[in-house]
């Protein structure tokens, strides 16, 4: 039976790295949100700039449910290399669209499945004669016959195209004739609709679509950082590139031209940690983004900026390793890398983002954090949320808003005699004050090294003066705690035994197996993480129950050791539900995973007690 | 050993500076380096620029990495800031800081293992980039706190206290930062105050990197016959192309030195460098015939010394980048934040 299904479904695109592909497949994607139903795109891609395949993969989701769902219902086949695996990939009863230019034996394709096919290169081929044209065309055609057997509003799509060419007026025509040429020929040709359709809804509201990566390097813009130092490393780079993006229309002098901002493109990440250590200590806000390798490669510094205190925020868009590893897919797996950088005793801040409003957010705060607690902050962005369009809630920002710019003495206070030293806990707190350089002629200089000194920045190797400072240091982790965001908590209906903690992008799909979970009567009650060190909360959540499960993206459960080594959890009653293949966590792993494991402990859900 | 600092005893009769200041107040706490290291040398050089250069003190920010020359900053200029970062990355820390304040005075201080080995591409990324600063490398061909190791400046063939022979090929950083686009490059001798004074002087005024390589014998590792970096092996060596005088733009110029044998180069700020040439063909706006000068002399076992090298009014990294001329570490939310209504802008073009 062909699958029948109205605004529920996965589109994937399979097509050739650099086909020019990506900015059709996104326009039918986008062509979709405009018909008011949430979609969430996937970017499958290589390592690698042309002529290996990628996928394109949208999943239409009334329901809202916007993290990855696992399986194809309609493959756009596009990609003769990737064929076979493709035609296996799709669900019983889906559909196959593919280019029927060239005649395929019967034996390439699936009895269960419903076939569709479209002579692409054929039309293109009549209707241009310019190879780049058949090319790029060829994408817009597909689009255009996709609208036919989906059954969309063809008017949405040629405004998105007047939108996308608005600048480039020229290329809106040709663009809507393909989508016709494309649309047309389904209509007369093919069976249209077919049983997956797209209907008209009101569930998208006020939301954005975009990529966490350009909406953390926003945050940073609005967040102050003034200094930008990196080094060019998938999923991060497009975070480097839209804050200068972002910073040529929202921070150069309207009357001088002047940049508000200085970006380097550093020699490696060594060097990127450097500047924005450098930059943090002269007291401007400075910030790098990058991924494993190059959090591997910052190590010693990180280290000096714990314990010298130096402001620094790092941005972690996390990728599959160890080494180079799956550098174009997704995981959770830098925490512990990140959670005790460098040699010798250490502990940093991070914060963990669930989607680009929370990026945004975060990464604005984490200057906030950096400064006043004056120490490395990470935050840990990851491949899935930084470099997919993911619906989101606007970005907002309160104008009344200060930045916190931390404990610096003033010169003014210097001169008026006020106790200056460095490392001196005046508050309580761990926080020490700190001068910026060439504050005042004689008082409040300080000598800043990574060796160990007194409480007056004095260079000193007795054994006294070190236990105090790095105590000092454990006290101010212990204020860091009430200062990262506190976690997420949402309670089951009734009190119960068990409850889920996961964090950062696994949260759609964390959302999406709650509902699997509470109709197959499992109640369970939820805490998403924030950040680290851990808030009291999360204490107390793993107290009140025989068990947690600990949601993550990685194969040694690293939140969860985390969780087990800085609260002194039971480590028997922290249960790792582990998902690290590279492709994003679905909510089918998750239910599954979690459902298995319960009825291993003969737990019986809700409603078979009640029947 | 700890922190050992100065008697706060000023004389009377302490000469002053036009800022008021005695030499002292350009001191920092006391050295713990070994009685007659070079390095001390270079301090006391690098305070008496500071000194005659009417800086005030606290404008300077000294940076270093690690090493016995790297833990020099802590010994001069007490009441500035001082960075002492890791092994050879201080260049790195040196373009950020920069970067966040460009009206502060950049002073680095590095050693040869921490610039020429461990930190040899950040130094060369420093250069290229044009980072406005004073690049002082304290060279005596060994890693002195790690107890005598040749470094990468070792001479091929020099020998090192326990006899043995260096057979890897020397990095010339004057070489490498003429090649790399310094805007001015010096080389000079610890021992000869005469001529490092007014280059370091002359260095500091530069608009741009200026780098200057300070042969500086140690005295634990590296001053026994057979090794190139000892005293006497400088002192019979050094082939100095030019004699200098600084004459800061805040003073009135008087050069008496006999016309023919003197070039005035006026730098940026109005500072001038006299130089009085040695050899009349030596002209300190080549950049290409100063590296072949330096590999000619290298190959006759000369080490050329003097100003090698200078641009007037080279570019730095910030008139590169754009960036406004108020230091970015002093911009508020006035002048960074684009506030809601741009917000809101942004959110609508991505519906
Ligand atoms: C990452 C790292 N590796 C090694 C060291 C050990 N170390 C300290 S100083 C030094 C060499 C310093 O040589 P140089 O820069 O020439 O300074 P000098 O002591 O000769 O003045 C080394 C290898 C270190 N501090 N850090
Ligand atoms: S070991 Fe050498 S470089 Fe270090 S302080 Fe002693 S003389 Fe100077
Ligand atoms: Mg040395």
């Amino acid at each position: 039976m062909p699958i029948e299904s109205v605004n529920d479904f996965v589109v994937r695109f399979a097509n050739v790295n650099g086909s020019g592909s990506a900015s059709a497949n996104e326009l039918f994607a986008r062509s979709v949100l405009r018909m008011g139903v949430p979609v969430s795109p996937r970017n499958i891609f290589p390592s690698n700039i042309q002529g290996l395949p990628t996928w394109y993969e949208v999943r239409v989701t009334e329901a809202d449910h916007l993290g990855a769902r696992g399986g194809v219902d309609l493959m756009v086949a596009m990609n003769p290399q990737t064929w076979d695996k493709d035609v296996a990939s799709i669900e019983p009863g889906g559909y196959l669209f593919y280019d029927s230019t060239k005649p395929m034996p019967p034996s390439r394709f699936r009895a269960d499945i419903t076939v569709i096919g479209m002579p692409l290169t054929e039309i293109c081929n009549r209707e241009y004669s310019d190879p780049r044209q058949r090319q790029l065309f060829k994408n817009i055609i597909y689009v255009g016959a996709l609208s036919a057997l989906l059954n969309m509003d063809v008017n949405e799509i040629e405004k998105l195209i007047g939108e996308q060419f608005k600048s480039k007026e020229k290329l809106i025509a040709p663009n809507i004739h393909a989508l016709h040429l494309g649309r047309d020929f389904a209509l007369q040709n093919l069976k249209c609709p077919i049983g997956l359709q797209v209907r008209r809804a009101d569930k998208v509201g006020d939301r954005i679509f975009i990529e966490g990566n350009s909406a953390s390097a926003l945050g940073a813009v609005y967040g102050g950082a003034t200094v930008c130092a990196w080094y060019p490393i998938t999923p991060s780079s497009s975070l480097a590139e839209a804050f200068s993006r972002h910073c040529a229309r929202l921070r150069v002098d309207p009357e001088t031209k002047e940049n508000r901002f200085a970006i380097v493109q550093a020699e490696d990440e060594i060097a990127a940690v450097g500047m924005v250590i450098g930059a943090g200590w002269n007291g401007a806000r400075a910030f790098t983004a990058t991924s494993g390798p190059g959090i591997s490669l910052m190590q010693e510094f990180l280290g000096l900026a714990y314990f010298a205190e130096i402001p620094s925020v790092i941005i972690d868009v996390q990728r599959g390793g160890p080494s180079t590893g799956m550098p174009t897919r997704t995981q959770q797996s830098d925490l512990l890398l990140c959670a005790y950088a460098s040699h010798g005793d250490t502990k940093h801040v991070m914060l963990f983002p669930e989607d680009p409003a929370e990026a945004f957010d975060f990464t604005a705060l984490s200057f906030d954090l950096a400064e006043r607690l004056q120490t490395p902050i990470f935050v840990m962005l990851d491949l899935d949320i930084g470099m997919n369009h993911r619906l989101s809630r606007p970005l907002a920002w309160d104008d009344a808003r200060r930045y916190d710019r931390g404990k610096v003495m003033t010169a003014a206070e210097l001169e008026a005699g006020k106790d200056f030293g460095r490392y001196l806990d005046v508050d309580n707190d761990g926080i020490p004050f700190r001068t910026y350089p060439g504050t005042h002629p004689t008082r409040g200089s300080f000598f800043t090294r990574g060796t160990s000194r007194d409480r007056y920045a004095r260079y000193t190797e007795e054994g006294g003066p070190y236990v105090d400072n790095m105590q000092r240091l454990l006290k101010k982790f212990e204020t860091a705690k009430g200062l990262v965001p506190r976690p997420v908590r949402r309670n089951a209906d009734k009190p119960g035994r068990f409850g889920i903690i996961y964090y950062g992008s696994t949260s759609p799909a964390m959302d999406e197996a709650h509902d699997m979970l509470i109709a197959q009567g499992i109640a369970l009650d939820l805490l998403r993480v924030r950040g680290f060190p851990f808030h009291h909360d999360v204490a107390e959540f793993a107290g009140a129950h025989d068990a947690v499960f600990v949601v993550e993206q990685n194969r040694d459960a690293q939140l969860r050791t985390l969780l087990v080594n800085e609260l002194n959890l039971d480590p028997a009653k922290i249960l790792p539900v582990l998902q690290f293949d590279g492709t994003p966590i679905t909510a089918r792993f998750i239910a599954r995973a979690i459902g298995d494991h319960l009825d291993s402990r003969k737990v019986v859900p809700l409603h078979k007690v009640v029947s | 050993m700890t922190y050992i600092v100065k008697p706060r005893f000023h004389h009377p009769a302490l000469p002053k500076n036009a800022l008021g200041y005695t030499h002292r107040d350009y001191e920092g706490s006391v050295s713990t380096l070994c009685a007659g290291c070079g390095h001390d040398s270079i301090s006391a050089a690098i305070i008496q620029a500071c000194f005659e250069l009417n800086i005030e003190p606290h404008r300077v920010a000294k940076l270093s990495g690690i090493g016995c020359s790297s833990k020099t900053p802590t010994y001069f200029l007490g009441q500035s800031h001082g960075f002492n970062s890791v092994h050879g990355r201080m260049p790195s820390v040196m373009t950020g800081a920069n970067l966040a304040n460009r009206e502060l005075i950049y002073l680095g201080v590095s050693g040869d293992g921490d610039t020429a080995s461990i930190g040899l591409g950040q130094f060369a990324h420093l250069i290229r980039r044009g980072v406005n600063m004073t690049y002082i490398v304290e060279n005596n061909g060994v890693y002195g706190l790690t107890k005598g190791q040749f470094s990468a400046t070792a001479d091929r063939g020099s020998k090192s206290k326990r006899g043995a022979i260096n057979a890897d090929s020397s990095i010339d950083l004057v070489a490498m930062a003429l090649q790399l686009g310094a805007t001015f490059v010096g080389r000079s001798f610890s021992g000869d105050k005469k001529q490092l004074v007014p280059l370091i002087m002359a260095a500091i005024e530069h608009k741009g990197a200026a780098f200057l390589d300070v042969i500086s014998p140690c005295v634990a590792f590296n001053n026994h016959p057979g090794s190139t970096k000892s005293f006497d092996h400088v002192r019979e060596h050094n082939e100095a192309v030019n004699r200098l005088d600084f004459i800061s733009g805040r003073s009135p110029i008087a050069v008496d030195y006999e016309p023919g044998a003197v070039e005035i180069v006026e730098q940026h700020d109005g500072s001038k460098i006299a130089l009085r040439k040695l050899d009349g063909d030596y002209d300190v706006h080549d950049r290409r015939g100063a590296t072949n000068f330096l590999l000619e002399r290298a190959a006759a076992g000369e080490i050329v010394t003097g100003l090698l090298y200078v641009e007037p009014d080279g570019e730095e990294l910030h008139d590169n980048l754009k960036t406004v001329k108020k230091p970015l570490n002093t911009l508020g939310e006035r002048e960074l934040c684009p506030g809601s209504g741009a917000l809101d802008k942004f959110n609508a073009s991505l519906r």
